[in-house]
């Protein structure tokens, strides 16, 4: 088969979305693993944000790969959705959608927008400022200062709120993304109805996670 | 039973379709739905006034030939079964029901309720088959032994009637669970095995070629497939499409 013609199928291009998006679930899980260590402890925290930020491995390989992942999956979402509206150009005068699927399976384009305009908050408020500590500025190291940076940003309740609800549309985003990926992938047998139950608690876990971190930040500043 | 039907009327594919709104009476809950349909097109013969085109044939729920999107759902709101056999007992005294033909760019309006569905036919054309020399010296097919889960998920398969409510259900109009049904149903047997990786190309080719929209696994073509064809078989179209791609 000629390369173009499996880069142009639908059915590679649902699974390059699956794999990104699991992959994006795996950075999504360790982020969250070591934001919540800022609960508990604001050393360990720190001397993991330091390792993070600050190891060749991470930085200049795993980084660059996480950033096409993100752009890939965003870009990826919007054209198969554009394309997947167009495959229908006459509406229904009456759709009960309810009556056979999920909302957030519905609506993964709406949830993926709102996350994406998350990232881009994200970005402004952390990503910018460190890499402009780092490689622009050049200032030393300072093992001590990320705890400080991230509370500090938990101060705004509009900030906490907007975080907030952005965790609660990832929620949706990956209450229905988590198992499409693995059907996407080509995983349907016997260990999918755990791996469901596991996807949904996934869903709440993290999501919730980080919204509790945000909150604990607001209000122990 | 009192009803409001608001259906959807075009005279051909080229023109343009609107709702009209239909008033109908003495419609007895054991009616299936396409008799009552019937009933409404002699109303409309008897007043000079054009029938109602809508497609059907058995009406025994396995021919695949009726369609119909009522109230919002492919073949109406009741489950596992087809146009034909929905009964008017799902419906209540008063009701408003929206009959609409099943939407897609690959499924375009023939009239009215009528649409052409040859695209599934060109699917089929692609690979849906198996090369077997049937001039007289077919070898039995139960003398080659199969898995019994093997056999009893190509027969699951095998039951999609082609229908198109997968289609119409589907919020991206993906043909993704009637091509998948078409795959699995042959890559189980051992028969099917020898053109495996030519028929998935070519029917996904062609199914892509045909203007449907992409599968985001909503899992709406499942609820509402007629013949209960389930998303195991898209999991199965994506491995052995990849795994074809690879080969190929």
């Amino acid at each position: 088969m000629a390369k173009s013609a499996l880069l142009k199928s639908s059915i590679a291009k649902k699974v390059a979305m699956a794999l990104s998006g699991l992959f994006l679930m795996l950075f999504l899980a360790q982020h969250f693993f070591i934001n919540m260590t800022s609960v508990f402890s604001a050393d360990t925290f720190n001397s993991i944000s330091h390792f993070m930020g600050n190891n060749p491995l991470v930085q200049f390989v795993i980084q660059p790969i996480l950033i096409v992942g993100v752009v890939f999956h965003f870009i990826m979402g919007f054209v198969l959705d554009f394309k997947n509206r167009s495959a229908r150009p006459i509406s229904y005068a009456k759709n009960n959608g309810a009556a056979n699927s999920s909302w957030a399976s519905r609506n993964m384009i709406v949830s993926g927008s709102v996350v994406l305009a998350f990232i881009a908050l994200h970005f402004y408020d952390f990503w910018f400022p460190e890499m402009v500590y780092k490689y622009v500025d050049v200032n030393p190291l300072n093992e001590t200062r990320y705890f400080h940076e991230l509370a500090e940003k938990f101060e705004s309740p509009v900030r906490t709120a907007l975080y907030s609800i952005s965790f609660l549309l990832l929620s949706l985003h990956l209450w229905h993304g988590f198992n499409s990926s693995f059907q996407s992938v080509g995983f349907n047998n016997k260990y999918s109805r755990s791996l469901h139950k596991l996807g949904y608690a996934f869903a709440i876990v993290v999501p919730f996670g980080f919204i509790f971190i945000a909150l604990f930040h607001h209000f122990n500043h | 039973m009192k009803l409001t039907l608001k259906i959807w009327r075009q005279k051909n594919a080229a023109a343009e379709g609107k709702i009209v709104e239909y008033p109908i009476d003495h419609i007895e809950p054991d009616m299936s739905f396409l008799e009552m349909l019937d009933i409404l097109n002699d109303e409309l013969i008897m007043k000079g006034d054009e029938p109602v085109a809508f497609d059907h044939d058995c009406r025994e729920g396995i021919c695949g030939m009726c369609s119909l999107y009522i109230n919002g759902e492919a073949h109406g709101p009741d489950r596992g079964v087809t146009t034909c056999q929905l009964h008017m007992r799902m419906f209540k005294d008063g009701d408003t029901i929206f009959i609409e033909p099943f939407r897609a760019k690959a499924f375009p309006v023939i009239k009215d309720l009528v649409v052409d569905r040859s695209s599934f036919d060109r699917i089929q054309h692609a690979g849906g088959f198996i090369s077997v020399n049937t001039s007289g010296n077919t070898i039995d097919a139960n003398t080659i032994p199969v898995n019994k889960k093997d056999a009893d998920d190509a027969f699951d398969a095998a039951a999609c009637i082609g229908c198109g409510a997968c289609v119409a259900s589907c919020k991206n109009s993906s043909a993704m669970l009637f091509v998948a049904a078409k795959v699995s149903q042959y890559a189980l047997l051992p028969q099917g095995k020898i053109e495996a990786t030519d028929r998935v190309l070519n029917m996904v080719s062609q199914m892509d070629a045909e203007g449907f929209g992409n599968c985001t696994n909503t899992g709406a073509c499942e609820v509402e497939c007629p013949k209960g064809i389930s998303l195991e078989n898209i999991a199965r179209m994506n491995r052995e499409y990849m795994s074809a791609s690879l080969k190929g």
